[in-house]
């Protein structure tokens, strides 16, 4: 099945900014979170896109 | 006694009042076929075998125009119902186009769309209409009147197939300004238009070196909706990758060149990444490509007057 416009995953430093059902990357500052961002966008084929400059998702396009 | 007859029969054959006339309207029709065979940089048909097919389908289109007119003339009329078995026969040719070309599509880095591929495929059969009408035209004019008026249709003929050929090109209905990327946070933007959300700083470094931001204002309001169809859009960006090259690699998507509409005035903001950042000759390829017989929309032929 081909996945169309998903969030893969999301790469945050504030804990309370997500939950729910995605698979969520905690980081401690905002260098390990662009580290952790560009690897699983890479990895998964979607974009990083960032929401505020404490979170950022994956998105299958 | 049979060896005699059938002596008679080829020296009949060989050369009548046909023969020159079928000749001359085939190779007229070919010749018509071979010339508009072009390649360019679109780089089609330059596949060697495609071109192949097409000269055979065009020579077998030619006979067709040219054996209708010596059949009419010996009465026998039923002989036109082939002309409808050429008719499907090059809807084929649609077919045969349309598969191909979709089929290569799903490989290529920024991808045809499926309104250039239809466009392609439909001015491919076309194309075989036009060699039946030149041979026949060609074929009658030279038993009704004499070879110097055939002659003179196979020049009308290419005069007209160049015509008829030739579409609209984008520089006809838009306006092409090179406008600067920038970001707002992380928004893409060209000239206030919005592009994509472009998360890590180290993309939005490369998308700001490598690429390329065009506007494109639409010279009246049907060239709005026409500029605004998804497969027009999609062949400008084929066609400059084409030209320039492009900065991507599967499996990073982020790096995709896109065009993206204003909603409030029409215009499109064309962001590229191309190989080759040469402003002057990207605006000539935006400018090169063609309209899309199928994105052409003309609201403006609606009466407004009440």
């Amino acid at each position: 099945m081909k996945i169309e416009k998903a969030i893969l995953a999301a790469i945050t430093t504030h804990k309370d900014e997500v939950g729910g059902g995605v698979p969520v990357f905690f980081c401690k500052e905002t260098a390990q979170m662009e580290f952790i961002a560009a690897n699983l966008e890479a990895i998964l084929d979607g974009i990083a896109h960032r929401l505020s400059d404490t979170l950022y998702i994956i998105v299958k396009h | 006694m049979a060896d005699e007859g059938w002596q008679q029969q080829r020296g009949g054959a060989v050369v009548n009042e046909y023969t020159y006339p079928i000749l001359l309207g085939i190779t007229a029709g070919t010749g018509i076929r071979l010339l508009l065979l072009r390649t360019d940089y679109r780089q089609y048909p330059t596949y060697l075998h495609g071109k192949i097919i097409h000269l055979s389908l065009g020579l077998i289109a030619a006979a067709l125009g040219t054996l209708a007119v010596p059949s009419i003339m010996e009465k026998e009329f039923t002989a036109v119902t082939f002309l409808t078995l050429a008719a499907s026969q090059f809807r084929e040719v649609r077919n045969m186009e349309r598969n191909t070309l979709s089929e290569l599509d799903s490989y290529e880095l920024v991808p045809r769309g499926n309104t250039y591929i239809e466009g392609i495929a439909v001015a491919f059969e076309s194309r075989n209409y036009l060699v039946i009408f030149t041979s026949f035209v060609v074929t009658f004019a030279y038993l009704a009147f004499n070879v110097w008026v055939a002659l003179g249709c196979v020049v009308a003929a290419i005069i007209t197939s160049k015509l008829l050929m030739h579409g609209a090109t984008l520089k006809e209905i838009v306006t092409i300004e090179n406008s600067p990327l920038y970001f707002e946070g992380a928004g893409l933007y060209i000239d206030q238009i919005y592009i994509m959300n472009i998360g890590l700083p180290e993309r939005q470094k490369e998308i700001l070196e490598y690429g390329m931001g065009f506007v494109l204002t639409p010279k009246n309001f049907n060239v709005r909706s026409t500029i605004a169809n998804l497969g027009q859009r999609q062949a400008i960006l084929h066609d400059v990758s084409v030209s320039l090259g492009v900065y991507r690699d599967s499996g990073t998507p982020a790096l995709v060149p896109l065009i993206k509409r204003d909603l409030s005035d029409g215009r499109i903001g064309v962001f590229l990444l191309p190989q080759d950042n040469d402003i002057q000759r990207a605006i000539d390829v935006i400018g090169a490509v063609p309209v899309l017989e199928n994105a052409i929309r003309m609201p403006s032929e609606k009466d407004n007057s009440k």
